[in-house]
Protein backbone atom coordinates (compact mmCIF):
# COMPACT_ATOMS: atom_id res chain seq x y z
CA UNK A 1 0.00 0.00 0.00
CA UNK A 2 1.62 3.22 -0.81
CA UNK A 3 1.58 5.97 1.95
CA UNK A 4 -0.70 9.32 0.57
CA UNK A 5 3.15 11.11 0.09
CA UNK A 6 4.44 8.83 -1.89
CA UNK A 7 0.98 8.49 -4.17
CA UNK A 8 0.92 12.26 -4.27
CA UNK A 9 4.20 12.47 -5.71
CA UNK A 10 4.11 10.05 -8.10
CA UNK A 11 0.95 11.50 -9.36
CA UNK A 12 2.63 15.09 -9.29
CA UNK A 13 5.81 13.31 -11.14
CA UNK A 14 3.14 12.00 -13.91
CA UNK A 15 1.62 15.46 -14.34
CA UNK A 16 5.01 17.07 -15.38
CA UNK A 17 5.99 13.97 -17.56
CA UNK A 18 2.49 15.34 -19.50
CA UNK A 19 3.59 18.70 -19.89
CA UNK A 20 6.57 17.09 -20.72
CA UNK A 21 5.01 15.26 -23.61
CA UNK A 22 3.44 18.52 -24.88
CA UNK A 23 7.23 20.29 -24.87
CA UNK A 24 8.76 17.40 -26.47
CA UNK A 25 5.61 17.16 -28.89
CA UNK A 26 6.38 20.60 -30.02
CA UNK A 27 10.04 20.69 -30.17
CA UNK A 28 10.31 17.57 -32.25
CA UNK A 29 8.02 18.76 -34.86
CA UNK A 30 9.87 22.30 -35.22
CA UNK A 31 13.19 20.75 -34.84
CA UNK A 32 12.80 17.76 -37.58
CA UNK A 33 11.50 20.31 -40.40
CA UNK A 34 13.96 23.36 -39.62
CA UNK A 35 16.87 20.75 -39.69
CA UNK A 36 15.38 18.95 -42.48
CA UNK A 37 14.35 22.46 -43.86
CA UNK A 38 17.12 24.95 -43.56
CA UNK A 39 19.46 23.37 -46.26
CA UNK A 40 16.64 23.83 -48.87
CA UNK A 41 16.56 27.50 -48.28
CA UNK A 42 18.45 30.01 -49.76
CA UNK A 43 18.11 33.41 -51.84
CA UNK A 44 17.45 31.71 -55.29
CA UNK A 45 14.60 29.17 -53.40
CA UNK A 46 13.00 32.11 -52.03
CA UNK A 47 13.17 34.31 -55.22
CA UNK A 48 13.13 32.45 -58.02
CA UNK A 49 9.92 31.29 -59.73
CA UNK A 50 8.81 27.44 -59.79
CA UNK A 51 9.41 25.48 -62.75
CA UNK A 52 8.35 22.06 -64.25
CA UNK A 53 5.51 22.10 -61.63
CA UNK A 54 7.33 23.07 -58.95
CA UNK A 55 10.57 20.07 -59.44
CA UNK A 56 12.43 22.75 -59.92
CA UNK A 57 13.32 26.59 -59.00
CA UNK A 58 12.24 28.27 -55.88
CA UNK A 59 8.64 29.29 -54.52
CA UNK A 60 8.68 32.90 -55.59
CA UNK A 61 5.06 33.26 -56.83
CA UNK A 62 3.60 31.51 -53.97
CA UNK A 63 5.20 33.90 -51.72
CA UNK A 64 3.91 36.75 -53.55
CA UNK A 65 0.21 34.94 -53.86
CA UNK A 66 0.16 34.47 -49.98
CA UNK A 67 0.95 38.18 -49.46
CA UNK A 68 -1.69 39.68 -52.07
CA UNK A 69 -4.82 37.11 -50.96
CA UNK A 70 -3.73 38.17 -46.99
CA UNK A 71 -3.83 41.88 -47.74
CA UNK A 72 -6.98 41.55 -49.90
CA UNK A 73 -8.51 40.00 -47.28
CA UNK A 74 -7.43 41.72 -44.01
CA UNK A 75 -8.79 44.75 -46.25
CA UNK A 76 -11.95 43.11 -46.70
CA UNK A 77 -12.48 41.67 -43.09
CA UNK A 78 -10.95 44.77 -40.77
CA UNK A 79 -13.27 47.74 -42.05
CA UNK A 80 -16.29 45.25 -41.70
CA UNK A 81 -14.90 43.49 -38.44
CA UNK A 82 -14.04 46.79 -36.59
CA UNK A 83 -17.29 48.86 -37.85
CA UNK A 84 -19.27 45.57 -36.53
CA UNK A 85 -17.51 45.89 -33.24
CA UNK A 86 -17.99 49.50 -32.53
CA UNK A 87 -21.54 49.33 -33.20
CA UNK A 88 -21.83 46.33 -30.74
CA UNK A 89 -19.71 47.74 -28.39
CA UNK A 90 -20.96 51.72 -28.68
CA UNK A 91 -24.31 51.82 -30.24
CA UNK A 92 -26.49 48.39 -29.53
CA UNK A 93 -28.06 48.21 -26.52
CA UNK A 94 -25.96 45.00 -24.56
CA UNK A 95 -29.44 42.59 -25.03
CA UNK A 96 -31.21 43.37 -27.93
CA UNK A 97 -31.63 40.41 -30.21
CA UNK A 98 -29.86 42.33 -32.98
CA UNK A 99 -26.50 41.90 -30.99
CA UNK A 100 -27.39 38.63 -29.19
CA UNK A 101 -27.65 37.37 -33.14
CA UNK A 102 -24.63 39.21 -34.03
CA UNK A 103 -22.43 37.69 -30.98
CA UNK A 104 -24.12 33.80 -32.34
CA UNK A 105 -23.54 34.31 -35.52
CA UNK A 106 -19.76 35.31 -34.81
CA UNK A 107 -19.22 32.40 -32.66
CA UNK A 108 -20.97 29.74 -34.91
CA UNK A 109 -18.58 31.26 -37.99
CA UNK A 110 -15.59 30.69 -35.82
CA UNK A 111 -16.59 26.99 -35.22
CA UNK A 112 -17.44 25.74 -39.26
CA UNK A 113 -14.92 23.98 -40.75
CA UNK A 114 -12.62 25.53 -43.50
CA UNK A 115 -13.21 23.03 -45.98
CA UNK A 116 -17.07 24.44 -45.11
CA UNK A 117 -16.24 27.56 -46.44
CA UNK A 118 -14.62 26.34 -49.11
CA UNK A 119 -17.21 24.90 -50.50
CA UNK A 120 -19.09 27.81 -50.14
CA UNK A 121 -16.56 30.17 -51.49
CA UNK A 122 -16.73 27.43 -54.78
CA UNK A 123 -20.47 27.74 -54.75
CA UNK A 124 -21.12 30.95 -54.42
CA UNK A 125 -18.11 33.17 -55.17
CA UNK A 126 -16.12 30.91 -58.38
CA UNK A 127 -19.31 30.04 -59.97
CA UNK A 128 -22.70 32.08 -58.61
CA UNK A 129 -20.67 35.37 -58.72
CA UNK A 130 -18.92 34.28 -61.71
CA UNK A 131 -15.41 35.45 -60.10
CA UNK A 132 -13.25 32.14 -61.43
CA UNK A 133 -10.45 30.65 -59.28
CA UNK A 134 -9.26 33.55 -58.33
CA UNK A 135 -7.45 36.28 -55.62
CA UNK A 136 -10.76 37.66 -54.92
CA UNK A 137 -12.51 34.40 -54.65
CA UNK A 138 -10.41 33.30 -51.66
CA UNK A 139 -9.78 36.44 -50.43
CA UNK A 140 -13.69 37.12 -49.78
CA UNK A 141 -13.86 33.54 -48.50
CA UNK A 142 -10.64 34.13 -46.30
CA UNK A 143 -12.43 37.22 -45.33
CA UNK A 144 -15.60 35.47 -43.47
CA UNK A 145 -13.56 33.13 -41.64
CA UNK A 146 -11.29 35.67 -40.11
CA UNK A 147 -14.17 37.74 -39.67
CA UNK A 148 -15.00 36.67 -36.12
CA UNK A 149 -11.30 36.89 -34.69
CA UNK A 150 -11.37 40.57 -36.04
CA UNK A 151 -14.63 41.39 -34.55
CA UNK A 152 -14.08 39.91 -31.40
CA UNK A 153 -10.64 40.98 -30.98
CA UNK A 154 -11.44 44.52 -31.68
CA UNK A 155 -14.64 44.26 -29.29
CA UNK A 156 -12.54 43.44 -26.14
CA UNK A 157 -9.83 46.24 -27.07
CA UNK A 158 -13.10 49.07 -27.54
CA UNK A 159 -14.60 47.54 -24.59
CA UNK A 160 -11.22 48.25 -22.31
CA UNK A 161 -11.31 52.23 -23.03
CA UNK A 162 -12.22 53.38 -19.95
CA UNK A 163 -15.91 55.50 -19.88
CA UNK A 164 -14.18 58.80 -18.35
CA UNK A 165 -12.36 58.96 -21.96
CA UNK A 166 -16.05 59.15 -23.89
CA UNK A 167 -16.91 61.04 -21.03
CA UNK A 168 -14.17 63.80 -21.08
CA UNK A 169 -14.71 64.20 -24.99
CA UNK A 170 -18.12 64.25 -24.95
CA UNK A 171 -18.24 66.64 -22.52
CA UNK A 172 -15.83 68.86 -24.70
CA UNK A 173 -18.73 68.94 -27.27
CA UNK A 174 -17.54 65.92 -29.20
CA UNK A 175 -20.29 64.50 -31.25
CA UNK A 176 -20.88 60.57 -30.73
CA UNK A 177 -18.90 59.53 -34.15
CA UNK A 178 -16.23 62.45 -33.01
CA UNK A 179 -15.43 60.59 -29.46
CA UNK A 180 -15.59 57.28 -31.35
CA UNK A 181 -13.27 58.30 -34.21
CA UNK A 182 -10.65 60.05 -32.29
CA UNK A 183 -10.66 58.56 -28.78
CA UNK A 184 -12.30 55.44 -28.77
CA UNK A 185 -10.07 53.90 -31.62
CA UNK A 186 -7.02 55.20 -31.28
CA UNK A 187 -6.94 53.99 -27.84
CA UNK A 188 -8.28 50.47 -29.28
CA UNK A 189 -5.60 50.44 -31.75
CA UNK A 190 -2.91 47.48 -30.19
CA UNK A 191 -6.28 45.35 -29.49
CA UNK A 192 -7.18 45.69 -32.93
CA UNK A 193 -3.34 44.95 -34.16
CA UNK A 194 -3.75 42.06 -32.63
CA UNK A 195 -6.28 40.82 -34.33
CA UNK A 196 -4.92 41.94 -37.88
CA UNK A 197 -1.77 39.79 -36.39
CA UNK A 198 -4.16 36.43 -35.05
CA UNK A 199 -5.76 36.90 -38.81
CA UNK A 200 -2.84 37.08 -41.07
CA UNK A 201 -1.57 33.41 -39.30
CA UNK A 202 -4.38 31.87 -39.76
CA UNK A 203 -4.41 33.41 -43.53
CA UNK A 204 -0.34 31.85 -44.35
CA UNK A 205 -1.61 28.39 -42.93
CA UNK A 206 -5.33 28.32 -44.65
CA UNK A 207 -5.27 25.44 -47.50
CA UNK A 208 -8.40 23.55 -47.68
CA UNK A 209 -10.57 26.53 -47.88
CA UNK A 210 -8.16 27.96 -51.11
CA UNK A 211 -7.71 25.05 -53.01
CA UNK A 212 -11.35 25.39 -53.59
CA UNK A 213 -11.75 28.94 -53.70
CA UNK A 214 -8.05 30.85 -55.52
CA UNK A 215 -7.35 27.66 -57.56
CA UNK A 216 -3.73 25.76 -57.61
CA UNK A 217 -2.26 27.93 -60.29
CA UNK A 218 1.25 28.31 -59.98
CA UNK A 219 1.50 31.37 -62.51
CA UNK A 220 2.49 34.44 -61.42
CA UNK A 221 -0.82 36.29 -60.06
CA UNK A 222 -1.62 40.07 -61.68
CA UNK A 223 -4.85 41.36 -61.46
CA UNK A 224 -7.81 39.98 -58.32
CA UNK A 225 -9.21 37.93 -61.09
CA UNK A 226 -6.05 35.93 -61.52
CA UNK A 227 -6.08 32.49 -60.01
CA UNK A 228 -3.14 31.38 -57.33
CA UNK A 229 -1.66 29.15 -55.53
CA UNK A 230 -0.11 30.21 -51.56
CA UNK A 231 2.64 28.46 -49.86
CA UNK A 232 0.42 26.42 -48.19
CA UNK A 233 -1.21 24.49 -51.14
CA UNK A 234 1.49 24.51 -52.93
CA UNK A 235 3.06 22.58 -49.82
CA UNK A 236 0.00 20.16 -49.85
CA UNK A 237 0.57 19.69 -53.68
CA UNK A 238 4.23 18.94 -53.19
CA UNK A 239 4.16 16.53 -50.65
CA UNK A 240 0.85 14.78 -51.95
CA UNK A 241 1.97 14.71 -55.79
CA UNK A 242 5.49 14.26 -54.27
CA UNK A 243 7.02 16.39 -56.86
CA UNK A 244 10.17 17.54 -54.87
CA UNK A 245 10.32 16.71 -50.74
CA UNK A 246 13.27 18.89 -50.76
CA UNK A 247 11.28 21.73 -51.69
CA UNK A 248 8.52 20.62 -49.75
CA UNK A 249 10.53 20.88 -46.76
CA UNK A 250 12.09 24.31 -47.21
CA UNK A 251 8.37 25.72 -47.77
CA UNK A 252 7.13 23.85 -44.96
CA UNK A 253 10.08 25.48 -42.93
CA UNK A 254 9.47 29.04 -44.35
CA UNK A 255 6.07 28.93 -43.08
CA UNK A 256 6.78 27.75 -39.53
CA UNK A 257 9.31 30.40 -39.40
CA UNK A 258 6.74 32.87 -40.65
CA UNK A 259 3.85 31.63 -38.04
CA UNK A 260 6.83 31.91 -34.88
CA UNK A 261 7.22 35.40 -36.20
CA UNK A 262 3.58 35.87 -36.04
CA UNK A 263 3.06 34.18 -32.55
CA UNK A 264 5.86 36.20 -31.75
CA UNK A 265 4.20 39.28 -32.90
CA UNK A 266 1.22 38.78 -31.56
CA UNK A 267 2.35 37.96 -27.53
CA UNK A 268 4.04 41.25 -28.00
CA UNK A 269 1.13 43.37 -29.17
CA UNK A 270 -1.13 41.36 -26.23
CA UNK A 271 1.53 42.53 -23.97
CA UNK A 272 1.53 46.02 -24.96
CA UNK A 273 -2.37 45.88 -24.94
CA UNK A 274 -2.37 44.68 -21.80
CA UNK A 275 0.51 47.22 -20.33
CA UNK A 276 -1.87 50.04 -22.02
CA UNK A 277 -5.19 49.08 -19.54
CA UNK A 278 -2.83 48.71 -16.61
CA UNK A 279 -1.66 52.07 -17.08
CA UNK A 280 -4.83 53.39 -17.32
CA UNK B 1 -50.83 85.20 -10.56
CA UNK B 2 -48.93 81.42 -10.85
CA UNK B 3 -52.01 79.49 -10.15
CA UNK B 4 -54.04 81.21 -13.37
CA UNK B 5 -51.28 79.57 -15.45
CA UNK B 6 -50.85 76.77 -14.34
CA UNK B 7 -54.78 75.76 -14.95
CA UNK B 8 -55.07 77.46 -17.94
CA UNK B 9 -51.82 75.35 -19.04
CA UNK B 10 -53.82 72.36 -18.01
CA UNK B 11 -56.38 72.79 -19.62
CA UNK B 12 -54.63 73.77 -22.81
CA UNK B 13 -53.04 70.15 -22.35
CA UNK B 14 -56.25 68.50 -21.69
CA UNK B 15 -58.54 70.46 -24.61
CA UNK B 16 -55.48 69.59 -26.99
CA UNK B 17 -55.53 65.96 -25.86
CA UNK B 18 -59.21 65.53 -26.65
CA UNK B 19 -58.39 67.07 -29.94
CA UNK B 20 -55.86 65.45 -30.41
CA UNK B 21 -53.65 68.96 -31.27
CA UNK B 22 -50.02 68.05 -31.02
CA UNK B 23 -48.48 70.19 -28.30
CA UNK B 24 -45.52 71.74 -29.03
CA UNK B 25 -42.44 69.30 -27.09
CA UNK B 26 -39.03 70.89 -25.58
CA UNK B 27 -36.88 71.22 -28.71
CA UNK B 28 -34.80 68.54 -29.64
CA UNK B 29 -31.61 69.15 -31.10
CA UNK B 30 -31.38 66.50 -34.66
CA UNK B 31 -28.23 64.69 -35.29
CA UNK B 32 -26.25 65.82 -38.00
CA UNK B 33 -26.81 63.66 -40.74
CA UNK B 34 -23.35 62.25 -40.98
CA UNK B 35 -23.50 60.53 -37.78
CA UNK B 36 -27.10 58.96 -38.81
CA UNK B 37 -25.18 57.66 -41.90
CA UNK B 38 -22.47 56.12 -39.86
CA UNK B 39 -24.21 54.96 -37.29
CA UNK B 40 -26.01 52.92 -39.94
CA UNK B 41 -23.27 52.16 -41.87
CA UNK B 42 -21.46 50.48 -38.44
CA UNK B 43 -25.20 48.22 -38.14
CA UNK B 44 -25.04 47.19 -41.86
CA UNK B 45 -21.24 45.93 -41.11
CA UNK B 46 -22.35 44.02 -38.27
CA UNK B 47 -25.06 42.72 -40.04
CA UNK B 48 -22.27 41.17 -42.69
CA UNK B 49 -21.68 38.42 -40.75
CA UNK B 50 -25.77 36.94 -40.42
CA UNK B 51 -25.78 37.56 -43.88
CA UNK B 52 -22.33 35.26 -44.17
CA UNK B 53 -23.49 32.39 -42.35
CA UNK B 54 -27.15 32.92 -43.76
CA UNK B 55 -25.69 32.96 -47.33
CA UNK B 56 -23.04 30.06 -46.58
CA UNK B 57 -26.41 27.62 -45.37
CA UNK B 58 -28.41 28.51 -48.11
CA UNK B 59 -26.03 27.53 -50.52
CA UNK B 60 -24.73 25.00 -49.07
CA UNK B 61 -27.67 22.94 -48.57
CA UNK B 62 -29.55 24.24 -51.79
CA UNK B 63 -26.49 22.60 -53.78
CA UNK B 64 -26.60 19.33 -51.44
CA UNK B 65 -30.09 18.71 -50.48
CA UNK B 66 -31.85 17.90 -54.02
CA UNK B 67 -29.70 15.10 -54.23
CA UNK B 68 -30.47 13.61 -50.91
CA UNK B 69 -33.90 13.59 -51.96
CA UNK B 70 -32.86 11.91 -55.16
CA UNK B 71 -31.08 9.27 -53.76
CA UNK B 72 -33.21 9.08 -50.49
CA UNK B 73 -31.75 10.13 -46.78
CA UNK B 74 -31.55 6.78 -45.30
CA UNK B 75 -29.72 5.47 -49.08
CA UNK B 76 -27.13 8.31 -48.92
CA UNK B 77 -26.01 7.67 -45.17
CA UNK B 78 -26.14 4.28 -44.93
CA UNK B 79 -25.26 3.06 -48.66
CA UNK B 80 -21.77 1.73 -48.28
CA UNK B 81 -20.49 2.52 -51.95
CA UNK B 82 -19.38 5.54 -52.88
CA UNK B 83 -18.45 4.84 -56.45
CA UNK B 84 -19.78 8.32 -58.50
CA UNK B 85 -18.76 6.34 -61.94
CA UNK B 86 -21.45 4.36 -61.41
CA UNK B 87 -23.94 6.99 -59.78
CA UNK B 88 -23.60 5.48 -56.29
CA UNK B 89 -23.81 7.76 -53.86
CA UNK B 90 -23.28 6.18 -50.06
CA UNK B 91 -21.20 8.36 -47.60
CA UNK B 92 -21.43 5.70 -44.99
CA UNK B 93 -17.97 4.78 -44.90
CA UNK B 94 -16.55 8.69 -44.86
CA UNK B 95 -19.09 9.24 -41.65
CA UNK B 96 -17.74 6.08 -40.05
CA UNK B 97 -14.29 7.17 -41.18
CA UNK B 98 -14.66 10.89 -39.52
CA UNK B 99 -16.18 9.02 -36.56
CA UNK B 100 -13.65 6.40 -35.93
CA UNK B 101 -10.54 9.26 -36.80
CA UNK B 102 -12.16 11.91 -34.39
CA UNK B 103 -12.63 9.38 -31.78
CA UNK B 104 -8.95 7.60 -31.68
CA UNK B 105 -7.81 11.10 -31.85
CA UNK B 106 -9.74 11.79 -28.58
CA UNK B 107 -8.74 8.86 -26.74
CA UNK B 108 -5.38 9.86 -26.38
CA UNK B 109 -5.38 13.65 -26.95
CA UNK B 110 -8.31 14.33 -24.36
CA UNK B 111 -6.33 13.00 -21.00
CA UNK B 112 -2.77 13.88 -21.93
CA UNK B 113 -4.55 17.66 -22.83
CA UNK B 114 -6.58 17.96 -19.14
CA UNK B 115 -3.48 16.35 -17.31
CA UNK B 116 -0.83 19.13 -18.75
CA UNK B 117 -3.79 21.48 -18.36
CA UNK B 118 -3.81 20.65 -14.67
CA UNK B 119 -0.19 20.19 -14.90
CA UNK B 120 0.09 24.36 -16.00
CA UNK B 121 -3.04 25.64 -13.88
CA UNK B 122 -1.91 23.56 -10.45
CA UNK B 123 1.79 22.12 -10.25
CA UNK B 124 3.86 24.02 -12.31
CA UNK B 125 5.64 27.10 -11.10
CA UNK B 126 3.88 30.02 -12.73
CA UNK B 127 6.59 30.83 -15.15
CA UNK B 128 6.86 27.04 -16.28
CA UNK B 129 2.83 27.74 -16.60
CA UNK B 130 3.15 30.92 -18.93
CA UNK B 131 6.08 29.55 -21.07
CA UNK B 132 3.90 26.00 -21.59
CA UNK B 133 0.89 28.56 -22.79
CA UNK B 134 2.97 30.21 -25.20
CA UNK B 135 4.29 27.08 -26.23
CA UNK B 136 0.50 25.49 -26.66
CA UNK B 137 -0.07 28.46 -28.26
CA UNK B 138 2.27 28.02 -30.82
CA UNK B 139 1.77 24.36 -31.75
CA UNK B 140 -2.23 26.11 -32.17
CA UNK B 141 -0.67 28.34 -34.69
CA UNK B 142 1.04 25.70 -36.54
CA UNK B 143 -1.05 25.21 -39.86
CA UNK B 144 -2.67 21.94 -40.63
CA UNK B 145 -0.80 21.39 -43.77
CA UNK B 146 2.65 21.43 -41.59
CA UNK B 147 1.14 18.48 -39.58
CA UNK B 148 0.43 16.58 -42.31
CA UNK B 149 3.84 17.16 -43.83
CA UNK B 150 4.83 15.96 -40.70
CA UNK B 151 2.80 13.17 -40.37
CA UNK B 152 3.18 12.54 -44.42
CA UNK B 153 7.35 11.99 -43.50
CA UNK B 154 7.94 10.75 -40.02
CA UNK B 155 4.80 9.24 -38.92
CA UNK B 156 3.85 7.53 -42.01
CA UNK B 157 7.00 5.89 -42.50
CA UNK B 158 7.68 5.07 -39.06
CA UNK B 159 4.09 2.97 -38.59
CA UNK B 160 5.19 1.22 -41.70
CA UNK B 161 8.04 0.24 -40.57
CA UNK B 162 7.68 -1.29 -36.72
CA UNK B 163 4.08 -1.89 -37.75
CA UNK B 164 3.40 -3.22 -40.84
CA UNK B 165 0.98 -2.23 -43.68
CA UNK B 166 1.30 1.05 -45.54
CA UNK B 167 1.82 3.22 -42.87
CA UNK B 168 -1.38 5.73 -44.15
CA UNK B 169 -3.86 4.65 -41.27
CA UNK B 170 -6.05 5.19 -38.75
CA UNK B 171 -3.43 4.76 -36.23
CA UNK B 172 -1.10 7.99 -38.02
CA UNK B 173 -4.54 10.22 -38.37
CA UNK B 174 -5.21 9.48 -34.96
CA UNK B 175 -1.26 10.56 -33.78
CA UNK B 176 -1.45 13.99 -35.84
CA UNK B 177 -5.10 14.75 -35.35
CA UNK B 178 -4.80 14.59 -31.63
CA UNK B 179 -1.42 16.50 -31.54
CA UNK B 180 -3.73 18.84 -34.02
CA UNK B 181 -6.43 19.33 -30.92
CA UNK B 182 -4.11 19.68 -28.11
CA UNK B 183 -3.70 22.67 -27.40
CA UNK B 184 -7.81 24.02 -28.04
CA UNK B 185 -8.31 21.41 -25.32
CA UNK B 186 -5.66 22.20 -22.63
CA UNK B 187 -6.31 25.87 -23.43
CA UNK B 188 -9.74 26.22 -22.55
CA UNK B 189 -9.57 23.14 -19.72
CA UNK B 190 -6.76 25.36 -18.36
CA UNK B 191 -8.67 28.57 -18.26
CA UNK B 192 -11.38 26.49 -16.80
CA UNK B 193 -9.55 25.53 -13.94
CA UNK B 194 -8.02 28.78 -13.51
CA UNK B 195 -10.98 30.51 -12.61
CA UNK B 196 -12.39 28.29 -9.86
CA UNK B 197 -12.42 30.82 -6.69
CA UNK B 198 -9.28 30.21 -5.00
CA UNK B 199 -11.55 29.92 -1.59
CA UNK B 200 -12.82 26.01 -2.96
CA UNK B 201 -9.24 25.05 -2.55
CA UNK B 202 -7.93 26.62 0.40
CA UNK B 203 -11.02 25.64 1.86
CA UNK B 204 -10.10 21.90 0.77
CA UNK B 205 -6.74 22.20 1.98
CA UNK B 206 -7.79 23.54 5.47
CA UNK B 207 -9.91 20.59 5.97
CA UNK B 208 -6.76 18.28 5.64
CA UNK B 209 -7.14 17.43 2.11
CA UNK B 210 -3.81 17.10 0.29
CA UNK B 211 -3.30 19.40 -2.75
CA UNK B 212 -4.17 16.33 -5.31
CA UNK B 213 -6.94 15.53 -3.17
CA UNK B 214 -7.97 19.29 -3.52
CA UNK B 215 -7.44 18.82 -7.54
CA UNK B 216 -9.20 15.89 -7.91
CA UNK B 217 -12.44 16.08 -5.42
CA UNK B 218 -12.50 20.31 -5.78
CA UNK B 219 -11.23 21.62 -8.57
CA UNK B 220 -11.98 19.85 -11.16
CA UNK B 221 -15.75 19.06 -10.36
CA UNK B 222 -16.40 22.64 -10.09
CA UNK B 223 -14.12 23.46 -13.71
CA UNK B 224 -16.34 20.89 -14.84
CA UNK B 225 -18.22 22.75 -17.72
CA UNK B 226 -15.28 24.55 -19.17
CA UNK B 227 -13.37 20.84 -19.30
CA UNK B 228 -16.54 19.57 -21.28
CA UNK B 229 -16.69 22.54 -23.86
CA UNK B 230 -12.59 21.75 -24.18
CA UNK B 231 -13.33 18.30 -25.09
CA UNK B 232 -16.77 19.34 -27.62
CA UNK B 233 -14.75 21.92 -29.23
CA UNK B 234 -11.83 19.50 -29.73
CA UNK B 235 -14.17 17.00 -31.33
CA UNK B 236 -15.52 19.92 -33.61
CA UNK B 237 -11.88 20.73 -34.80
CA UNK B 238 -10.77 17.08 -35.10
CA UNK B 239 -14.23 16.40 -37.40
CA UNK B 240 -13.63 19.22 -39.92
CA UNK B 241 -9.71 19.01 -40.10
CA UNK B 242 -9.14 18.55 -43.87
CA UNK B 243 -5.69 18.65 -44.81
CA UNK B 244 -3.66 16.98 -42.08
CA UNK B 245 -5.95 13.79 -42.38
CA UNK B 246 -6.20 13.60 -45.99
CA UNK B 247 -2.13 13.46 -46.16
CA UNK B 248 -1.80 10.52 -43.58
CA UNK B 249 -5.22 8.46 -43.76
CA UNK B 250 -4.72 6.76 -47.28
CA UNK B 251 -8.05 7.49 -48.33
CA UNK B 252 -9.85 4.47 -49.26
CA UNK B 253 -13.19 4.20 -49.33
CA UNK B 254 -13.75 1.19 -47.10
CA UNK B 255 -14.96 0.62 -43.39
CA UNK B 256 -11.89 0.18 -41.44
CA UNK B 257 -11.23 -3.09 -40.38
CA UNK B 258 -8.17 -2.28 -38.31
CA UNK B 259 -6.18 0.41 -36.61
CA UNK B 260 -3.70 0.38 -39.31
CA UNK B 261 -5.99 -0.07 -42.57
CA UNK B 262 -6.48 3.22 -44.59
CA UNK B 263 -9.71 5.48 -44.21
CA UNK B 264 -11.17 7.98 -45.86
CA UNK B 265 -12.98 10.80 -43.92
CA UNK B 266 -15.98 13.25 -44.97
CA UNK B 267 -13.53 16.19 -44.80
CA UNK B 268 -10.56 14.13 -47.38
CA UNK B 269 -13.56 13.16 -49.70
CA UNK B 270 -14.38 16.52 -50.43
CA UNK B 271 -11.50 17.99 -50.68
CA UNK B 272 -10.23 15.18 -53.03
CA UNK B 273 -12.60 15.14 -55.04
CA UNK B 274 -14.04 18.22 -55.81
CA UNK B 275 -11.47 19.38 -58.15
CA UNK B 276 -12.88 17.10 -61.08
CA UNK B 277 -17.03 16.53 -59.87
CA UNK B 278 -19.55 17.96 -61.52
CA UNK B 279 -23.09 17.23 -61.91
CA UNK B 280 -24.70 15.08 -59.43
CA UNK B 281 -21.20 13.89 -58.13
CA UNK B 282 -20.29 17.61 -57.02
CA UNK B 283 -23.93 17.77 -55.94
CA UNK B 284 -23.04 14.83 -53.69
CA UNK B 285 -19.98 16.60 -51.96
CA UNK B 286 -21.86 19.31 -51.19
CA UNK B 287 -24.23 16.98 -49.48
CA UNK B 288 -21.39 15.43 -47.46
CA UNK B 289 -20.69 19.32 -46.55
CA UNK B 290 -23.86 20.31 -45.45
CA UNK B 291 -23.80 16.85 -43.25
CA UNK B 292 -20.24 17.82 -41.93
CA UNK B 293 -22.44 21.78 -40.97
CA UNK B 294 -25.03 20.04 -39.35
CA UNK B 295 -22.70 18.23 -37.00
CA UNK B 296 -20.21 21.22 -36.54
CA UNK B 297 -24.28 22.88 -35.15
CA UNK B 298 -24.64 20.33 -32.99
CA UNK B 299 -21.83 20.22 -31.18
CA UNK B 300 -22.18 24.29 -31.55
CA UNK B 301 -25.20 23.82 -29.02
CA UNK B 302 -23.91 21.42 -26.91
CA UNK B 303 -21.17 23.83 -25.77
CA UNK B 304 -23.31 26.90 -25.45
CA UNK B 305 -25.52 24.32 -23.19
CA UNK B 306 -22.75 23.04 -21.37
CA UNK B 307 -21.69 26.59 -20.69
CA UNK B 308 -24.86 27.64 -19.59
CA UNK B 309 -25.22 24.20 -17.56
CA UNK B 310 -21.54 25.69 -15.72
CA UNK B 311 -22.91 28.76 -15.07
CA UNK B 312 -25.59 27.42 -13.42
CA UNK B 313 -23.26 25.54 -11.34
CA UNK B 314 -21.29 28.33 -10.21
CA UNK B 315 -24.25 30.04 -8.81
Amino acid sequence: MLTNNTREKLIKAFLWLSGLIIVAILFIIIAYIAIKGVSAINLDFILEAPRRAGKEGGIWTTIVSTVYLTLVSLLIAVPIGVGSAIHLEEYALRRSWFANLVNLTAETLAGIPSIVFGLFGFVFFVIFLQMGWSIISGSLTMAIMILPTITRTAQEAILAVPAEYRENSLALGASKWQTISRVVLPSAVPGIITGIILSIGRAVGETAALILTAGSSLGMPGGLLDPARTMSVHLYILAMEGISMDRAFGTAFLIIVLIVIINYLANLSLCRMSQVSRQI
Amino acid sequence: MGKYIEDGLTAYRMKAKSEKISVPRPHRIKPLNLERGIEWLLKLSAAIAILAIVLITVFIFARGIPLIFKTGLIDFIFNLKWSPSHGSYGIATMLVGSLVITLSSLIWAVPLGILSAIFMAEVAPSRIGNLLGRLVELLAGIPSVVFGFFGLIVIVPFIRSHLGGNGMSVLAGAIILGIMILPTIISISRDSILTVPKEYKEGSLALGATHIQSISGVILPAARSGIITAVVLGMGRAIGETMAVVMVTGNSTIIPGSILSPVRTMTSNIVLEMGYAAGDHQAALFATGAVLFIFIVILNLVVSFSIKAGKNYAN
